[in-house]
């Protein structure tokens, strides 16, 4: 591409803009926590490492990391493949809702998940009820709580969208023609599939299944709440290492063993995704998508669809259900009383009082969290637009891919330790930021710039650079030709990466919980207040937020999903 | 294309005016003629305090006080030690016997002699220098579901070997040390009672006689326990849990619905403390605090906001109290020093031995 050679230098000064933000708001916070935890060593430091590293605690820990990420990995592929396949290959009617609401859950906190889950399944659940009511148990029958099964679904709810996206994305692009020869030489169906689909998409699989499993083995508030505390991976062991047990140096070991595990995927994440640029043949949608005919076709999307909108929407409409019917009876009176409608819980957090000022106006959060995510927003794709930029002139080139995986690292950092490092840091003019709400923003940018800059990314490489170079053959400066070439066209993926950045913002919750000034909630930390807080209007405020939260997310993954139909027409 | 800059700019704009109207981190040194000055207090997420109570001191003194809420117990210890000499608040508050010398060690406070120490009864007073004052304290101690073991026409628990019988089997549930300020305590009870070397052996016994871990008090007492729709008719609770069962009920009971176990070394006692950051630019006015904190308006004030109860004798406190509080003769001691330098073992054995 034209870029590459005429102008380095720019090329230099943009990058310099998302690797300075990353190294005074990541590095430089990381490499003071790291130092001061080192410090305070007894042993020294290599002694510290050595003495981690020969426990078998350490490696039960880090065995465990691998094990539950692996399991929730594999899982996740057994419902996203099919999944994916069926988005893939077919059309049919609300197929960009079914696709949004199985986005829902990537941006919602955990703490909801967990709610939302214990609202269908937990002791109380309606499930429970159910069944308890038909078959007049006295126990609840269904004891998924503080097991290995509810940390698993929960990463399944979490991240089959990563699979559906990526690899259904691909897939409905595959030239079928490939496909329809092996067919036309004699090939069985699943002949075909072994030999000549599967091949070409793996790795599309590769790069989604890596991307999961990297979300799973830094999970957090999954392993901590619905595991319980019989499950300790790396990331809920920094934890209980640095708050219940201040064995920071331990703490420091362990985080550095996650961030070069993460360092690790990610590499091999930007490898194989640059690989999934090669150039196949590649068509559009409408070439290969066509309604089910047969009825065996029928049947197949029928069921697959069933199961993933049962699988999805049952957690998430319990948890609607909860915020409208109160089952509980007020503080300190025993007992279930009988389920009645209410909207009360909503009237509440419209009424906007300052009802228990300890712990915020829920009126107040939702404006608050307005605030941060439009900030995230903001800086997101401040930051997000020159180095998808950057990304999608030179794909190959080592600077672009070092960036490229620097960019994933904050996401498999452990909040604990980052929060920590804030604290320790940025405590000296101009930039004391330990307690100003700005931190907030701040850190939700660290999360949310990679999928700004992957929804980015594609856009801007799709542009012809043949366009480009009219428009600089007619005299545009480069800054003219981004703002009149480049900018227009993918004003629909810049609409689609606010979003992202907006609703990841709107449902992050470790490190708000960290950093979030008390009288600034936003609204997962004041759903984990409320949560936390015995008697019916507590737990109604709190799924009546999750509820609002969730419509919010699902509108924005809407949203998301119509504006990538859009681009994807232009293919 | 220009709505679009446009659209950019405006999200701008709401950005930085979302953001700006309290970027003050730290506490504000100097004081305005005419406004209040600012008093920052760092304290652990249970803080409360009634509004009128917290207007009056704000009143007297022309302050404006800003509670700074710094996560549980341990992660504001932690936060309070990585800021230490920048400090992100004037007072801490929250400091509890467990965290004590370790604090002290860190030499984050200040020392204050405050007058109101005069009266406090020497038992709450565990640091001689003065630097961490005691506040509050609660008991932490068994408790149980009297109408379950009425109905199962079995004798409640009265010892911490009793919980080893197979008549208790699947009947206790106990919080995580290493996640929960009350689990912790019943952790450090059965060390003072069977000793360093044999609280394990303990511990391995209630693991096979079915003992339930769960995070916090919260999911202990209104999830697990039978009282709340549970399955375990024991848990690890407060003294003052069945006072408060008996303030809330609804309709009024007449007796307690569930009663703690007192007998001698079966309960923790948990004392909190205030200490004056190291740091601070306004000294004067975190004593002010400090006294406040020991004077009987907010002592009287403590019971109902945060469940534990006031280190000053002779504050009136509610009938429930008065009436249903059993004060345990002799909680389980153990060094606070001996805490310290123990704790990291201890928890690790414990959750190697217990959880994993």
């Amino acid at each position: 591409m034209t870029p590459k050679n005429r102008w380095p230098w720019q090329k230099y000064a943009l990058m310099a803009l998302p690797v300075g933000f990353l190294a005074v708001f990541y590095a430089y916070p990381l490499i003071g926590i790291f130092q001061y935890s080192f410090n305070r060593a007894e042993n020294g430091v290599f002694n510290t490492i050595i003495a981690a590293l020969s426990s078998g605690y350490t490696w039960k820990v880090i065995g465990f990391s691998f094990y539950q990420a692996a399991l929730s990995t594999l899982l996740t592929l057994a419902l996203g493949l099919p999944g994916a396949f069926v988005l893939a290959r077919f059309q049919f009617r609300g197929k960009s809702l079914l696709q949004a609401l199985t986005a829902i859950p990537f941006v919602m906190p955990t703490l909801v998940v967990a709610a939302a889950f214990n609202a269908l399944s937990g002791p109380r659940g309606w499930l429970n009820l159910g069944l308890m009511e038909l078959f007049s148990l006295d126990q609840p029958p269904l004891q998924l709580e503080n097991s290995l099964a509810a940390i698993l679904l929960a990463h399944i709810f979490y991240n089959t969208t990563i699979v559906l996206r990526s690899v259904g994305e691909f897939w409905g692009h595959l030239d079928p023609r490939l496909e329809q020869a092996g067919r036309t030489l004699g090939a069985s169906p699943s002949q075909t599939f072994w030999r000549i689909t599967l091949p070409l998409l793996a790795p599309a699989i590769a790069a989604a299944a890596l991307l999961v499993f990297m979300f799973n083995f830094t999970s957090f508030g999954v392993i901590l709440i619905l595991g319980g505390p019989g499950f300790a991976n790396l990331e809920v062991e920094i934890y209980n290492q640095t708050n219940g047990l201040f064995n920071l140096p331990l703490a420091a070991v362990l985080a550095l063993i996650q961030l070069i595990c993460t360092l690790g995927f990610s590499l091999a994440y930007s490898f194989l995704s640059a690989g999934l640029n090669r150039p196949l043949a590649q068509k559009p949608i409408s070439y290969t998508q066509s309604r089910p005919a047969s009825w065996k076709s029928k049947l197949l999307v029928g069921c697959l669809v069933a199961l993933m909108l049962g699988f999805f929407t049952l957690p998430l409409v319990s948890l609607a259900a909860r915020s409208v019917v109160q089952l509980e009876n007020e503080r300190g009176r025993r007992g279930l009383v009988e389920p009645t409608f209410t909207l009360r819980f909503y009237e509440e957090i419209l009424a906007s009082t300052n009802r228990a000022a300890a712990y915020g106006s829920p009126y107040r959060a939702v404006l608050y969290s307005g605030g941060y995510a439009l900030a995230t927003t903001a800086l997101a794709l401040l930051l997000g637009l020159p180095t998808a930029w950057v990304l999608a002139g030179s794909p190959n080139s080592t600077p672009a891919r070092l960036l490229d995986t620097l960019l994933l690292l904050p996401l498999g950092t452990s909040a604990v330790t980052l929060g920590l490092g804030f604290i320790l840091t940025l405590n000296k003019p101009p930039l004391d930021l330990r307690a100003s709400p700005i931190l907030i923003p701040l850190a939700h940018t660290l999360v949310a710039l990679p999928f700004v800059v992957r929804s980015l990314t594609p856009a801007l490489r799709s542009i012809r650079p043949r366009m480009r170079q009219a428009a600089a053959i007619l005299g545009a400066a480069p800054l003219q030709v981004f703002r009149l070439i480049d900018l227009p066209l993918i004003s629909r993926a810049v609409i689609a990466a606010a979003a992202f950045a907006f609703t990841i913002s709107l449902g992050e919750f470790g490190a708000s919980a960290l950093i979030s000034r008390p009288e600034y909630p936003t609204i997962p930390v004041l759903i984990y207040r409320f949560l936390g807080q015995p008697g019916a209007l507590n737990y109604g405020l709190a799924m009546a937020l999750s509820t609002l939260l969730m419509v919010v997310c699902g509108g924005a993954m809407l949203a998301i999903e119509r504006l990538r139909v859009g681009t994807e027409r232009e293919f | 294309m220009k709505h679009l800059r446009l659209l950019l700019l405006l999200i701008m704009l709401a950005a930085i005016s979302a953001c700006s109207p309290s970027t003050t981190a730290a506490p504000d040194p100097i004081a305005t003629p005419s406004g209040p000055r600012k008093l920052t207090i760092m304290t652990h997420a249970s803080f409360a305090i009634s509004d009128p109570v917290k207007a009056a001191f704000e009143q007297q003194y022309n302050a404006q006080v800003e509670i700074l809420r710094a996560g549980d117990a341990g992660e504001e210890l932690n936060k309070a030690i990585l800021a230490k000499g920048q400090p992100l608040a004037d007072v801490y508050y929250g400091l509890d016997n467990t965290l004590l010398s370790r604090a002290l060690a860190e030499d984050i406070f200040e020392t204050y002699n405050a007058p109101a120490l005069a009266q406090v009864p020497v038992e709450f007073k565990l640091d001689p220098t003065n630097r961490a004052l005691p506040v509050d304290y609660g008991d932490v101690c068994l408790n149980y579901d009297v109408d379950f073991f009425k109905s199962k026409n079995l004798p409640p628990p009265a010892s911490l070997e009793d919980l080893l019988l197979p008549e208790y089997k699947d009947l206790l549930v106990v919080q995580n040390p290493a996640t929960s300020s009350p689990g912790l305590a019943f952790l450090l009870t059965t060390i003072a009672h069977f000793g360093a070397d044999n609280y394990l052996t303990y511990w391995q016994g209630l693991v096979d006689n079915g003992v339930k871990v769960v995070n916090s008090w919260e999911v202990a007492y209104y999830t697990e326990y039978t009282r709340a729709g549970g399955a375990r008719p024991i848990v690890v609770s407060y003294s003052s849990s069945p006072a408060f069962e008996l303030l809330y009920a609804n309709p009024p009971l007449s007796e307690p619905p569930t009663a703690a176990v007192t007998a001698p070394g079966t309960c923790f006692r948990q004392i909190e403390f205030v200490g004056i950051l190291k740091g601070t630019t306004n000294i004067d006015l975190a004593q002010k605090w400090v006294d406040f904190m020991l004077s009987t308006a907010f002592q009287a004030d403590m019971p109902l906001q945060m469940f534990v109860f006031p280190v000053l004798p002779g504050v009136t406190l509610e009938e429930a109290f008065t009436k249903f509080l059993v004060n345990p003769t002799q909680t389980a001691s153990l060094d606070p020093q001996q805490i310290t330098s123990n704790r990291q073992v201890w928890l690790q054995a414990w959750t190697e031995t217990v959880l994993r």
